[in-house]
């Protein structure tokens, strides 16, 4: 064997992490720049806020947009107080049993099912046996059933990472245990919290799968009434507008693209700015 | 009168045998040291006593605490209510990252034991006052308890367990992350609390339980190996084990 000198084999060594960590980035620089390329000649005004004309190959995107919004709206909704209490059972009153340990090792594994398992479960449950319809409401009460896995074990984490010493304290003043869980816990785990629901958001914000069954349409002529409408939603309709239409204006597909991605990203960026805010903040 | 009788206790961390059939009377309005090598059990003993342990999964009990007469191990004791009258200082400083204040107000708002402002204002003020700190920091109530230096933030620590009235006060090695001249300042508090509460003390420092204890507990692998006033464990002990500990031969 070849032995380096130590200063040339560090050398090589940090060439070769760059080289790696350059094939992460690049992929999602070119994508990035493709659809920003193509796509940023479509973005005006109008098209944010007006209805698609002439078979969708005019106008805008508006419905595809609230209707994304409103499903994503409601599933955060129904998720966050339903995942931050089952964390909370689990992290701060669940015994470590057999019964326990198989709903944790449940929820582990459900956060690994394919999205459109989830899709079809939806449209078996919420659309056909609750008779919801394709609608708003089975679109993202299908989400939620997606995302509470995640969202359970954000949460659990966020509590975790609040010092035992902060609970040891609160209890030993003759605090009880849920007022301790109330007043020094939760408060404390509020960043994590928070990051992970925006993290969800913007997951959920561009799954496809899910809703395609449960809440999408292929082109609904008004805005949603309620959360039992079908609507339109901004990757199901960059589905439709890049297969089926024929002669689609190649802009206002990326520019469909680019307000989908702008979405998710501005959202991740809020999700770090948060963190960053929290951590400065923090001081254990 | 708050007396602790410890009789027959035991303690198991699941099938871990960690205190060993432990018998003391604690007496009021003295100051009481427990000794011994670490791992002896010292800690484990001290949080039997309010009950902190059993938050600690897998924990079983045997004998009882008695305090004021009665087993603190009843099944229909209050446990919450057992904590505020046993208060607890840890090792570590561990104020809540919220301000002076608040740290102080938290145990009086949240238990309601006040919910009048001017009467909170008022046990805050007294609680930091009969830890010394009021005049370090009347300015800066509202300042982040964080900002505090090591001492002052065990002080507080101190003065968040005083303003929930207890009757005894529990600390484990309250000073270990203190330098020495802030030790000799927290043992100066611990003589003027002394008069008022009864306390229990952990401590690894031999000088320290010499100078402000009464009483000693010596303990070791989880047994009690001797308890005397503290002037007899350190001048002529009864056991072998006790001498040689305290002279420094082993542990
Ligand atoms: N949560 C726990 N689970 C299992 N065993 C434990 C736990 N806490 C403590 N022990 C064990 O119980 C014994 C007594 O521990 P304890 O902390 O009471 O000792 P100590 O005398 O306070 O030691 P030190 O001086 O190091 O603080 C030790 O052997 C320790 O390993
Ligand atoms: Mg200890």
């Amino acid at each position: 064997m070849i032995k380096l000198n130590p200063k040339l084999s560090q050398k090589l060594s940090y060439t070769l992490l760059c080289i790696t960590v350059g094939l992460a980035i690049v992929p999602i620089l070119m994508i990035v720049f493709v659809i920003v390329k193509n796509g940023l000649s479509a973005i005006s005004w109008e098209f944010l806020t007006s209805m698609p004309k002439n078979g969708m190959r005019e106008g805008g995107i508006l419905p595809a947009i609230l209707g994304t919004f409103s499903i994503v709206l409601c599933s955060i909704i129904v998720t966050l107080p339903i995942g931050v209490c089952a964390a909370i059972y689990l992290n701060e009153y669940a015994k470590n049993n057999l019964l326990t340990r198989i709903i944790k090792l449940a929820i582990v594994n459900l956060a690994g099912v394919p999205s459109v398992v989830y899709g079809l479960f939806g449209l078996g449950i919420f659309v056909m046996f609750f008779r919801l319809g394709v609608s708003i409401i089975a679109g993202a009460l299908t989400l939620s059933i997606m995302e509470l896995p995640v969202i359970i074990t954000t949460v659990r984490g966020a509590l975790s990472s609040v010092p035992h010493s902060f609970r040891e304290a609160s209890l030993s003043l003759g605090v009880s245990r849920w007022q301790t869980i109330r007043h020094i816990v939760l408060p404390n785990a509020i960043p994590g919290i928070l990051t992970g629901t925006i993290l969800s958001i913007a997951r959920i914000s561009g799954e496809t799968a899910p809703i395609l069954f449960t809440a999408a349409a292929f082109y609904v002529p008004h805005l949603p009434h309620s959360i039992f409408d079908q609507v339109m939603s901004l990757p199901y309709h960059l589905y439709i507008i890049s297969t089926q239409i024929p002669n689609m204006p190649k802009n206002l597909i990326y520019g469909t693209a680019l307000v989908l991605l702008m979405m998710v990203l501005t959202m991740s960026c809020v999700a770090i700015i948060a963190r960053i805010y929290f951590r400065k903040r923090r001081k254990w | 009168m708050s007396k602790i009788e410890i009789e027959n206790f035991n303690l198991y961390y699941s099938d871990f045998h960690a205190l060993k059939n432990i018998s003391i009377n604690i007496e009021d309005k003295r100051i009481t040291a427990m000794i011994g090598p670490s791992g002896c059990g010292k800690s484990t003993l001290l949080r039997s006593i309010n009950r902190i342990n059993d938050t600690i999964e897998g924990v079983c009990t045997k004998g009882k605490i008695k305090i004021s007469g009665e087993n603190i191990y009843n099944d229909d004791v209050d446990v919450d209510f057992l904590r505020r009258n046993v208060g607890m200082v840890f090792q570590r400083p561990n104020p809540f990252p919220i301000s002076i204040y608040e740290n102080v107000a938290f145990g009086l708002k949240v238990n309601r034991i006040a919910s009048d402002k001017d009467v909170i204002n008022k046990i805050v003020v007294e609680s930091l006052k009969a830890v010394l700190l009021w005049d370090d920091i009347k300015n800066k109530l509202r300042k982040s308890a964080l900002s505090l230096t090591l001492e002052q933030q065990q002080r507080l620590c101190i003065a968040r367990v005083i303003a929930v009235v207890p009757r005894i006060i529990l600390l484990d090695e309250p000073c270990s992350s203190l330098d020495p001249v802030a030790t000799r300042r927290i043992e100066e508090l611990m003589m003027v609390l002394k008069n008022k509460y009864t306390i229990v003390i952990v401590t690894h420092n031999m000088q320290q339980a010499a100078r402000i204890s009464q009483d000693t507990v010596f303990m070791f692998l989880g047994e009690l190996i001797e308890f005397n006033k503290t002037e007899k464990i350190f001048t002529n002990p009864l056991k072998k084990e006790t001498s040689d500990y305290v002279t420094g031969h082993f542990g």
